[in-house]
């Protein structure tokens, strides 16, 4: 059974875009060149921006669609979202951070869990801290835990690595790959990376000026001409 | 020199809390109008942003004549809130505290809307994808993050309000024990011959709490700017 479906036209500016794909649990990469549409895709699923037409579907729940009358405000997706940019509230420390998104979503206190994700990511150690001392490779980590922590139905991961250089990329890669395998969280992994969604993608969709060119498994990407993109 | 006589303790402890309620009162109305003007669009913003600038460029007397017009007991306004609630403002304490911060809320509004605008929305963003609905997202993360722009807005607003005299004098007179506060006081006492030497105690009472005012809120400022910079 599909996790999630999308279908959706949204016109911005001069900027058309209209896909259309599905996607199984495991990592779904979304994958194609900067300005192809990926993060538009992504702020649709996640309820930040409105598509003109179309519907979204998660789990088999409409979670927008037109012709109904249905939208879904954000907070009531349970969608965890990573942003490019990592996102922390610089009011709060590292631990405040992470455990916003439980607070948010009304699940109890639950220090196993928590602990689980904070040695799975590895940000024992910075706990107390404010988000401006940290690393970007630090505040992606923390990114990923606080939308961890929330629970969430299906992980939205934003070119994570785009804003860190090529040793904090082989820094983070490694955690997504064990979010992949450990945490059971379906994803769709947006990148126009083609090393990075062959190591982390299950079944990958290919975007070109808003357009679905192709959808199918990693293999759809093994072909060496891909690398040009980057 | 600082055993102050009964009327003079009067006149301080007034001043304090009719800046005090003032302030108060303003706040949650600053951070409402500057909210609205920070983030909305609506017919009538440029009028609206007018008229809360307005005592700011007003003469004081005008405001006060104003306040008096509407809010005195037999104006629209002020007959409404005495048959209603019973509330009575003309030649009371309370009018002073209302002239006070409607002289002090454009400078409480200003940095408010300042420090709205200034937050990355984004974040706000982020937060709603946390689960967080929009009273949650305000309360949690905009509030927070503009908390060094109410701060100041708020000193400012208390420091216009310890200083206030125009539209006071005019919308509730000079009153001792009732509306008569530091500034009244000192005027009043600058009136009568040789009252200087008396009118200096005051004086100098109004520029030590105004300094304190000024440095409480540097000490506020530079806390909640150094949430952000880290500990």
């Amino acid at each position: 059974m599909n996790v999630l479906a999308v279908d959706v036209e949204k016109k911005l500016g001069g900027f058309e875009l209209s896909a259309r794909f599905e996607a199984a649990g495991g990592v779904t990469a979304l994958f194609g060149p900067s300005g192809s549409g990926k993060t538009t895709i992504v702020s649709m699923i996640a309820g930040l921006l409105k598509p003109d037409r179309g519907s979204i579907a998660l789990n088999g729940t409409k979670l927008f669609d037109a012709a109904e009358g249905i939208n879904l405000p954000p907070h009531q997706r349970h969608i965890g979202y990573v942003f490019q940019e990592g996102r922390l509230f610089p009011h709060l420390n590292v631990q405040q951070n992470i455990d916003y998104g439980r607070r948010m979503s009304g699940h109890p206190r639950d220090p196993k869990e928590f602990a689980r994700v904070v040695a799975m990511l590895d940000v024992g150690h910075l706990l107390d801290r404010r988000p401006r001392l940290l690393s970007g490779g630090e505040r992606q980590r923390v990114a990923i835990g606080r939308a961890l922590l929330m629970r969430p139905r299906l992980l939205l991961l934003d070119e994570p690595l785009a804003s860190l250089d090529a040793g904090h990329k082989r820094e983070i890669l490694p955690y997504l790959i064990r979010l992949r395998d450990e945490a059971r969280v379906p994803m769709v992994y947006v990148s126009h990376t083609a090393a990075e969604v062959r190591r982390i993608a299950t079944q990958v969709v290919c975007i070109e000026a808003g357009r679905v060119i192709a959808a199918d498994g990693v293999e759809l990407i093994k072909n060496a001409d891909f690398d040009a993109l980057e | 020199m600082f055993h102050l006589s009964p009327d003079e303790w009067t006149a301080v402890e007034l001043s304090l809390r009719v800046s005090i309620v003032a302030t108060a009162f303003a706040l949650p109305f600053g951070i409402a109008i500057g909210w609205l003007l920070a983030r909305k669009d609506f017919w009538g913003k440029t009028l609206l942003d007018g008229i809360i600038y307005l005592p700011l460029v007003l003469p004081p007397v005008v405001t006060g004549y104003l306040l008096l017009i509407s809010f005195g007991r037999r104006g629209p306004i002020g007959a409404f809130l005495d048959d209603y609630f019973g509330l009575v403002f003309s030649f009371r304490w309370t009018g002073a505290a209302l002239a006070c911060g409607v002289m002090g809320f454009p400078l409480m509004v200003r940095p408010i809307r300042l420090a709205l605008e200034a937050i990355d929305r984004r974040l706000e963003d982020a937060a709603a994808t946390l689960g967080a609905n929009r009273l949650r997202v305000f309360l949690t993360v905009t509030l927070p993050l503009a908390l060094p722009g109410i701060i100041a807005g708020a000193v400012m607003a208390f420091a216009r309000a310890l200083g206030e005299f125009g539209a006071t004098i005019t919308f509730v007179s000079n009153i001792p024990g009732e509306t008569q506060t530091i500034s009244a006081a000192i005027y009043t006492l600058l009136q009568i011959p040789g009252g200087e030497a008396l009118a200096i105690r005051l004086v100098l009472i109004a520029i030590a709490l105004s300094l304190a005012a000024l440095i409480v809120s540097e000490w506020f400022a530079r806390r909640a700017g150094m949430r952000f910079q880290g500990e």
